[in-house]
């Protein structure tokens, strides 16, 4: 598959959900059907609305969470690695291979183990270095390089702030030198200073290191600043996919449209222009028929199909894709 | 008429196994019903650190000065000991959004259950009500499916939507002073947009007072009436905010505005303060920014000068430095 590092095809993952014991099993359906490609050294942006199954998807890439349906493929220069059907053996190289930053820094750390163990962890577990001296002098190199002080190492994550925990398990994700990252919404607790200086130092490790990232993020100004191509998320689907600046400038897709509207402006004067999406929020436990963003489409155009058509992406422009129902 | 919060020169300091860290130093901030305060800072700035001290909810080894005065609807928090009085801070009189949405909800019961619990202790209803006001608020900050999801654990929710649980939670007790600590961070931004909505009608309806803690410029343009910027646990700028954001003085609160990604601007390099922030056990003396400030004049009298805010104009104060490098830079 020559330059892409991952292909997902046809994924689909699910989620059971029970009132209680006797009631009827339902299903959760918070992945649907998804085809995207990661190409080698690219920085792959996922946006998209709360709840449309993002984190599902990047865990589901990690081979951290099952997959209901379709495949995984992980392209190594060496070899491939499917993840739906991979013994224990792989699993454990591939972990080496692929890393999370989390989205929750405060339930990633372990309150009972300093800093310094907190980031020699994984070094330690996948018995990537030989010493004691060894593992001191990586966690060391990658505290700096994420603006850990050297001082900060000996002390519990509680004695840190919501950002400096980020950075925590940014520093934890990093120093096994992976090749590919999922970083979920790890800039989202830092400051516009920091969360400027952590792109930066991903951005520079990316060229450095050969690495190869999955963005998360609800920060579409940052998506834009750092991503070569990015895919929008709606109720499981992805709806529209393309190079990030022709996407931003461009967008085609009605949620898009939204999204882009309601970035907050800087300027109070400025106070809400957004297209407002009203309209009942449709539930993954029971997507809609047809177009899932029927249900607040601010404008339906006079040939939307809506309801009839099933879900899927077309080619408007080299490698920019968008929902059929939205083109038709 | 007196404010529904005053925070009156507070110290916080922790004790640890390094020494004594000074997360916050001689800070004086006010809410008034109905008015959103805006704090914004660099990450490790204390802005966590005060909001809990509102709520006495800093841990054990923390300290707070003599002479600090949490004034909220005429009483003392800091005097607060007893639990009844406790109670009056945490769910009761305040609530807080925390920071972390995963350390708010008990990982083994449900969410619904959580929110229960809460109004009963805090207010004079019963189950059902409880549940129904519940339900209403989880509908209200956009979560489909309600009733369904007041039924899950918090793990199986995404990150926004517990998110927007502990907002409904914070929000269903109807507080008098609501502390939102980075309550939308983990939200897209058209749902975003609705929840500060949702705050704002909430705010009207019930004269609620907010400390709103973010480091989005963008939503502190939406919501906040005024906003104090933190830097290294010292207010370095505090006003109106359209004053701070159009009309900034502090080199800080200039450098935070020049760090925003700019979405109309693809080409310019992200550009961040730089230097970095020293550790709170070694606090610069004199003016705190001064290791990373651009007009920083190692000749000058930054190292002696006090922190001091001064009025520049009608409500907006500058620390006494800032407004000379303001006007030298
Ligand atoms: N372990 C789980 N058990 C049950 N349902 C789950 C589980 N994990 C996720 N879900 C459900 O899957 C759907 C997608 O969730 P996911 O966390 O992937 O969303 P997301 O796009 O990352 O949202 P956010 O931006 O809010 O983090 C949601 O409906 C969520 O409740
Ligand atoms: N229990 C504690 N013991 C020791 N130090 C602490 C403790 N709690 C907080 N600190 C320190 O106090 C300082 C202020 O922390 P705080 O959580 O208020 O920052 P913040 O402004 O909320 O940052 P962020 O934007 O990253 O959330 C930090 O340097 C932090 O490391
Ligand atoms: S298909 Fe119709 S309802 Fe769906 S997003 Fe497009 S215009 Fe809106
Ligand atoms: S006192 Fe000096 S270092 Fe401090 S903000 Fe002013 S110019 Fe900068
Ligand atoms: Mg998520
Ligand atoms: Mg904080």
């Amino acid at each position: 598959m020559g330059d892409n590092l991952i292909s997902v095809n046809n994924v689909s993952v699910n989620f059971d959900y029970q009132e209680n014991f006797i009631s009827k099993k339902q299903k959760i359906h918070a992945v649907n059907n998804i085809n995207i490609k990661i190409k080698k050294g690219s920085f792959f942006g996922l946006v998209g609305e709360s709840g449309s199954g993002k984190t599902t998807l990047g865990r589901a890439i990690l081979g951290a969470n099952k997959i209901s349906s379709g495949n995984v493929i992980f392209h190594d220069d060496e070899r491939d690695y499917d993840l739906t059907d991979i013994n224990k053996q792989d699993l454990k190289e591939y972990r080496k291979k692929a890393q999370l930053i989390f989205q929750d820094p405060y339930a990633a750390l372990s309150p009972r183990m300093t800093v310094r163990d907190i980031i020699a962890e994984p070094l330690e577990v996948m018995k990537i270095t030989n010493s004691r001296q060894e593992t001191d002098e990586r966690v060391r190199d990658i505290a700096a390089k994420c603006r850990l002080n050297i001082e900060h190492l000996r002390r519990f994550p509680h004695a840190f702030s919501g950002g400096q925990r980020q950075r925590i398990s940014i520093a934890r994700a990093l120093v096994s030198n992976p090749k590919f990252i999922v970083a979920d919404e790890s800039v989202a607790a830092l400051d516009v200073s920091i969360q400027a200086d952590i792109l930066n130092l991903l951005k520079h490790l990316q060229s450095e290191l050969n690495l190869t990232y999955l963005f998360i993020s609800h920060d579409l100004s940052v998506v834009a600043h750092v991503c070569d191509v990015v895919a929008v998320m709606y109720l499981g689907h992805i709806v529209e996919m393309g190079p990030s600046r022709e996407l931003f400038k461009n967008p085609k897709h009605s949620y898009t449209k939204a999204l882009l509207s309601s970035i907050p402006s800087i300027d109070p004067e400025k106070r809400s222009e957004a297209i407002e999406l009203k309209g009942e929020i449709p539930s993954a436990l029971n997507p809609p028929p047809g177009c899932v963003f029927r249900t607040r489409c601010p404008n339906p155009g006079i040939d939307c199909k809506g309801g009839e058509i099933t879900m899927g992406l077309t080619e408007v422009e080299p490698g920019h894709w968008v929902d059929q129902c939205c083109v038709l | 008429m007196s404010h529904l919060l005053e925070v009156k020169n507070l110290d916080v300091k922790f004790d640890t196994d390094e020494g004594r860290i000074t997360a916050v130093e001689n800070i004086s901030l006010s809410v008034d019903q109905g008015e959103v305060l805006g704090i914004v800072g660099e990450s490790g700035s204390g802005k966590s650190v005060t909001a809990k001290s509102i709520m006495k909810l800093n841990p054990g080894n923390t300290s707070y000065n003599e002479d600090a005065e949490i004034i909220l609807d005429n009483e003392n928090v800091l005097q607060f000991t007893s639990k009844q009085d406790l109670k009056k801070i945490r769910g009761g009189k305040v609530s807080m959004i925390f920071q972390e949405p995963m350390a708010s909800f008990a990982p083994a019961i449900k969410i619904g259950a959580q929110m229960v619990e809460q109004l009963l202790i805090h207010k004079n209803i019963n189950k059902d009500e409880a549940k129904s006001i519940s339900i209403n608020m989880l509908k209200r900050v956009g979560i489909a499916d309600a009733e369904k999801r007041f039924n899950q654990y918090a793990f199986e929710l995404s990150g926004g939507m517990r998110q927007r649980a502990m907002i409904a939670m914070a929000l269903s007790t109807m507080p008098k002073l609501l502390l939102a600590d980075e309550p939308t961070t983990a939200l897209d931004v058209t749902i975003q947009a609705q929840v500060i909505n949702l705050i704002k009608d909430i705010i009207k309806e019930y004269q609620m007072g907010v400390i709103f803690i973010t480091h989005d410029l963008g939503v502190i343009a939406q919501v906040a009436d005024h906003v104090a910027v933190m830097y290294l646990g010292s207010v370095v700028e505090k006003g109106p905010v359209n004053e701070i954001l159009k009309n900034p003085k502090h080199p800080y609160t200039k450098g935070l505005l020049q760090a925003l990604p700019d979405i109309n601007n693809l080409d310019a390099p992200l550009s961040p303060i730089p230097g970095n922030i020293p550790s709170p056990l070694d606090r610069p003396t004199g003016c705190v920014f001064r290791t990373r400030c651009p007009h920083h004049n190692p000749e000058g009298k930054d190292g002696k000068i006090k922190m001091k805010l001064i009025e520049v104009e009608p409500g907006h104060w500058v620390d006494q430095c800032g407004i000379q490098c303001g006007q030298n830079g």
